[in-house]
């Protein structure tokens, strides 16, 4: 038996619609992309579907009380909610610097959460942007 | 009070105003200098802590910060200074700029001017929703703001007006911090922002979303307690009997942003009544000698990476116009929006430029299959391009060729249409 499902793609702003043919829990046919990373979208949104998690964490001691947050790559869709509420924990000590590892290894999916960008210390003296 | 001089001046330090800044030092202009009047640069990308930004410019897929990082440590690194906590008060149209900040105020006298400021949400007050005035209806944009800098949550549970891209940002946004979205509405039959937003931040979450639907009341004496929501018409005129009260303590809307232009109408900038931003031609310049527009201020764009590629052109135009470069002497041409069409952009070309001109523009109505877009002059048809569909959320872009400039002859103007593919009958 195989069905056919419609996936709106999500790796670029293009959004499109394409077109999965799956049998026995595997992707026969992908059709309607417009280049190769909607196929391997199309396969992983079938087989397990994975976003990329953005969220904010507490800062204590910084020029601002939150520093934005994001997953290095996409977790499990099943994660995002979890691991959101998991990183609501979190606090950090400014200066915080972009790319700077907040949680290793978020819910043992493998995948380090990272800081987005710099936030200085409260402390520090202001530099002139 | 600080005098103070500049080659280039750029107003604004977001998406807009570090790229050209950037682009105007690399060109050759010596003195740069951006005028900001937050306390940091970015413009609005440190509130957009979401991923999808850069993919065309730096290859990479970033966050608002990491993507305003990015240009920040570009602008920085080719020498151009920024002012931030100054705002500008006034603007001469001979390029006099009075900007207060710090507790002081600055003149500036600046051989060119580019306009990068932005754009701003519709408010309430021109959605005309009746009702009292309780506490908790914000826009998306400010509840971002509040959310992802501020750190503070507006409400518990949300209803959001509108299924613009920020508003369906929020959605996902408030469900990750533990709110409650109840509902999405949208006047129109479809989705305003983008089909990948549709995906990643309402499907995802399972957000009832519903269109052809409005909210037509917001209760509550102090705080929201409640909207109505209504099914409308094709005329967008609520129907009878399908009104239905859905509890929430906040309303989000998220209906659409506008130009930001008091500073370019200060300046005597002629405006576009249909984008509601700076009318310019295809070198971003304005009507107003030296001062040119780019961004958001233009036409609100879909995707920061043409709001940064918009502003290169403005900047490399305005270095050349500094140092006393040729201004072009070809006839300007209107370019005016045909069937279909929504609005183009630029509104004026100088036919014989010597590099191929981008025209962008917006469909009115979705076309859900294979369409055309197509530049003609009079009955001559000059360039036309194919689309898999055409919708008012994304941005068309055609590119015009010099050589194409001949064929244009005497015609008045050039008009953009856009068309479904079938009704072509002979493909140009």
């Amino acid at each position: 038996m195989s069905e056919t499902r419609d996936i709106i793609c999500v790796t670029c702003p293009m959004g499109c619609t394409m077109h999965v043919v799956v049998a026995d829990g595997q992707v026969q046919e992908v059709t309607g992309q417009s280049c190769k990373r909607g196929i391997a979208f199309a396969r992983e949104e079938v087989l397990s579907p994975h976003r990329m998690l953005t969220t904010t964490v507490t800062v204590r001691n910084g020029t601002l009380p939150l520093a934005p947050v994001r997953s290095r790559s996409p977790l499990p869709k099943a994660l995002l909610l979890p691991a959101a509420a998991e990183l609501r924990k979190i606090v950090l000590c400014a200066p915080v610097q972009q790319g700077q590892l907040v949680t290793a290894n978020i819910l043992g999916s493998g995948i380090d959460i990272i800081a987005s960008r710099d936030i200085a210390s409260s402390d520090a003296p202001q530099s002139a942007a | 009070m600080r005098l103070l001089e500049a080659d280039v001046l750029v107003i604004g330090s977001g998406p807009a105003g570090l790229a050209a800044a950037y682009q105007a030092r690399v060109s050759g202009a010596k003195r740069v200098t951006i005028i900001e009047r937050n306390r940091e640069p970015g413009g609005i990308l440190p509130q957009c802590i979401h991923n999808g930004f850069g993919l065309r410019i730096f290859g990479r897929d970033l966050t608002g910060p990491e993507y305003a990082q990015r240009w920040l440590y570009q602008a920085q690194e080719a020498g151009v200074e920024i002012m931030t906590r100054t705002m500008v008060q006034s603007i001469t149209p001979d390029l006099r700029i009075t900007a207060s900040g710090n507790g002081t105020l600055v003149d500036i006298k600046a051989k060119a001017l580019i306009l990068a400021t932005g754009c701003r949400e519709r408010p309430r007050g021109a959605l005309g929703i009746p009702g009292a005035r309780p506490a908790g209806i914000y826009t998306a944009g400010t509840a971002q703001r509040l959310v992802n800098i501020e750190g503070y949550m507006p409400g518990r549970r949300f209803v959001i007006l509108g299924s613009g891209d920020i508003g369906m940002i929020m959605a996902r946004r408030l469900t990750l911090e533990g709110a409650q979205v109840m509902a999405m509405a949208e006047i129109l039959p479809y989705v305003s922002g983008l089909r990948r937003n549709l995906v990643q931040c309402v499907r995802d979450f399972d957000i009832p979303l519903y269109t052809s639907t409005t909210i037509t009341e917001i209760r509550g004496r102090e705080r929201v307690e409640s909207v109505v929501m209504s099914a409308v018409d094709e005329h967008w005129q609520p129907i009878k009997g399908t009104q239905r009260e859905l509890a929430c303590d906040t309303l989000l809307l998220s209906a659409g942003l506008l130009p930001e232009i008091e500073l370019a109408r200060l300046a005597g900038v002629k405006l576009d009544p249909v984008t509601g931003g700076a009318m310019i031609d295809e070198r971003q310049a304005t009507n107003v000698p030296d001062i040119y527009a780019a961004g958001n201020m233009v036409h609100v764009y879909d995707l920061v990476d043409s709001v940064s590629e918009s502003a290169l052109r403005a900047g490399c135009k305005a270095a050349e116009a500094c140092s006393g470069h040729e201004q072009p002497c070809e006839p300007l041409l209107p370019l005016v929006a045909g069937e279909n069409v929504h609005h183009v952009v630029p509104q004026y070309v100088h036919i014989g430029a010597p590099r191929e001109l981008i025209i962008e523009l917006r469909v009115k109505l979705p076309l859900e299959e294979p369409a055309v877009v197509q530049l003609t002059a009079g009955d001559k048809l000059i360039t036309s391009e194919r689309l898999r569909y055409a919708r008012p959320s994304e941005m068309i872009a055609l590119r015009l060729r010099p050589e194409q400039y001949q064929q244009i002859g005497q015609a008045p103007c050039l008009r953009a249409a856009v068309v479904r593919a079938s009704q072509i009958k002979t493909r140009g």
